[in-house]
């Protein structure tokens, strides 16, 4: 696809946002916080970074996007939508009876997905496992997989064997994203079960780790290329986000993690994207 | 067409292999015949008999040392880049501890990661009961989109694994450690969802899976000598499951008796149940382990103990035959 400016990739990521919103109310539950935090990244992989046809879901020659934490699936959902992978009508029938956008993703409801996913923890493996494929199989080094990950399912152990295998075999093509909002269900990540030293673990099971401000879609695209360039590593990308990013209560509030917005919390929500926290007018943001 | 039995079968001098061995080489042949079979494994290469895939092809043999739910879904990945990976390791590890995993991003997820677990049943011996994995059939038949198979002997074990190289599903392969007697031929058939009438009978009929046919074919030859003309059908595949061979022998004997080297409850006897409480609603046997874990002892020692030898269960298929009439709709 055409490039888009960075100006025009934050209007993405605000759309993907009003999606999320839309998408959520109309479900009456799912997530909230995480999907919201994610946009930023969602808009700079499906509209810059990977090399995709939305038009041609499982074209040979793609780059792969393996969705780690499934309960943020309405950001992938929203992205694709955007994309060109679905009607952007569909949208509103997530997480509803004969839906193909199902509540936690399923790789054979819906073209464009590679894999189903839900259960914490295993989305690296598959990315790991795909990347393996790419670079000693089938010796094909112009393909790349991406992968998203909560921080909280960095408490499952399944990651770690993943991490270890990734960097044992210097898996270069695959680049993973930490959604670093520092929130999971119980409470905050360094409560629950601490992470830190986040950088210096990965660095220990031999990745490549980068750190950017998951809400600067400049630093996302940036890191990305470096991650390519990196041939003798996988990357990690540990982005630094805000919960609920974009709409005014639901940022920072672990609350929000998995509850959607009612029909009122929506219409705020949605004249909070609008507007951008405030931060510009608009003729439908009543400000 | 009758069975092609191994003609030394009911003789003492019956070759023996490990099933296992069976798998060892079908899978180096499914590498010879397709490029996209790749092989992972948790450390445990020789002994689930992988070693001779890795030196074929050392490329595509990928280690991954002891970590099951890796084992598998980084399996899964390469699943999605087309290739046909084979994971091993001890029943009681994979698909003992990385069910979810299996459950989500195989079964759920569709795609043809094939679980290769050995050293099942309590025929595993001196290791005890950590290592004798028995709740593995029940675990895997319940999953969609899963097919299950339990080689009676490693012929069939070799046949199977090139099966299961081309079915395009996610599999489940069980397999036992210690030498099992050849009941098979090299002529014998192989096809994934059908089930063989080894010998027929009017009196009763044994349903065996794994390990367990070969002793019910000698369980067979005893109750001869008591008067019990007995039919014995080998179930190599569980799920998806023979009904129509099935249904036909238990129709025609009114007395059905399975045997498995797996817990009683939720395996290939509950299987078999399931289906004949639908059309065929009859009394049936079902032996197997009863709600214990095994213990250490020698193989022979164990598989005396929890009865699964041909004497053993020929007396309690006598019993039943003695206690229960025919069954006739």
């Amino acid at each position: 696809m055409g490039q888009l400016t960075i100006t025009q990739l934050e209007q993405k990521a605000n759309d993907i946002r009003k999606d999320i919103i839309t998408m959520l109310e109309a479900a009456g539950s799912g997530h909230s916080a995480g999907p919201l935090g994610l946009a930023d990244i969602f808009a700079a992989l499906y509209f810059n970074v990977m090399n995709i046809r939305p038009e041609e879901p499982e074209w040979a020659d793609r780059d792969v996007f393996f969705l780690s934490n499934g309960h943020c699936v309405p950001v992938q959902y929203a992205a694709m939508a955007e994309a060109g992978y679905f009607d952007k009508t569909e949208l509103t029938t997530l997480r509803k009876f004969g839906s193909r956008l199902q509540g936690h993703p399923e790789r054979e409801k819906l073209p464009g997905l590679e894999n189903t996913s839900g259960p914490l923890g295993s989305g690296l493996s598959q990315a790991a496992g795909y990347a393996y494929s790419l670079q000693y199989l089938d010796e094909n080094p112009h393909r790349f997989v991406y992968v998203v990950m909560g921080d909280g399912e960095l408490d499952e152990g399944n990651i770690w064997e993943a991490a270890m295998f990734a960097g044992k075999n210097k898996l270069s093509q695959l680049v993973g994203f930490i959604d670093r909002n520092n929130i999971q269900i119980d409470g905050t990540t360094e409560d629950v079960m601490p992470l830190e030293d986040l950088k210096g673990k990965w660095e220990s099971f031999g990745w490549h780790v980068l750190e950017v401000d998951g809400h600067n879609i400049e630093s996302i695209i940036d890191a990305t290329s470096q991650a390519r360039a990196i041939t003798n590593r996988p990357t990690v990308i540990i982005a630094h986000t805000i919960p609920g990013k974009g709409v005014d209560f639901m940022e920072y509030n672990y609350k929000w993690h998995g509850m959607p917005p009612n029909a009122e919390q929506a219409k705020e929500a949605l004249e909070d994207l609008r507007t951008l926290g405030g931060k510009i007018t608009h003729e439908g943001a009543g400000v | 067409m009758s069975y092609p039995l191994n003609p030394l079968v009911y003789s003492k001098d019956v070759e023996t292999e490990p099933i296992r061995a069976g798998f060892g080489r079908g899978l180096k042949l499914a590498g010879e015949q397709n490029e996209n079979v790749v092989a992972l494994c948790a450390d445990l290469t020789e002994s689930t008999q992988m070693h001779h895939f890795k030196e074929a092809f050392p490329k595509r043999f990928i280690e991954i040392g002891i970590a099951e739910q890796n084992l598998v879904t980084v399996a899964s990945g390469l699943a999605r880049a087309g290739k046909i990976p084979f994971t091993s390791s001890y029943a009681a590890f994979s698909p003992g501890r990385n069910w979810e995993q299996i459950r989500t991003t195989a079964t759920l997820n569709n795609q043809p990661v094939k679980i290769v677990g050995s050293h099942a049943g309590v025929s595993v011996g001196p290791d005890g009961a950590t290592h004798q994995m028995l709740e593995d059939i029940a675990l895997m038949r319940v999953l969609p989109n899963m097919v299950v198979v339990a080689p009676g002997d490693s012929l069939e074990a070799e046949k199977a694994t090139l099966a299961l190289a081309g079915n395009g599903k996610p599999s489940y392969l069980r397999l036992a450690r210690e030498k099992t007697p050849i009941f098979s031929t090299a002529d014998a058939p192989f096809e994934i969802g059908k089930a063989y009438v080894l010998k027929e009978g009017r009196d009763v009929s044994l349903f065996g899976t794994g390990t367990m046919t070969y002793q019910l074919l000698v369980a067979a030859q005893i109750l001869e000598t008591k008067g019990i003309n007995a039919e014995v059908v080998h179930v190599p595949t569980i799920k998806p499951l023979d009904t129509e061979t099935l249904l036909a022998s238990a129709r025609k004997t009114g007395r059905v008796v399975t045997a498995e080297e797996a817990q009683a409850a939720g395996g290939f006897g509950s299987a078999v149940t399931e289906f004949l409480s639908d059309v065929l609603p009859m009394p049936v046997k079902r032996i197997g382990v009863n709600d214990r874990f095994g213990e250490s002892g020698t193989p022979s020692e164990l598989v005396e103990y929890f009865g699964f030898s041909g004497e053993k269960l020929a007396d309690t298929v006598a019993t039943f035959v003695d206690e229960m009439p025919q069954y006739h709709q």
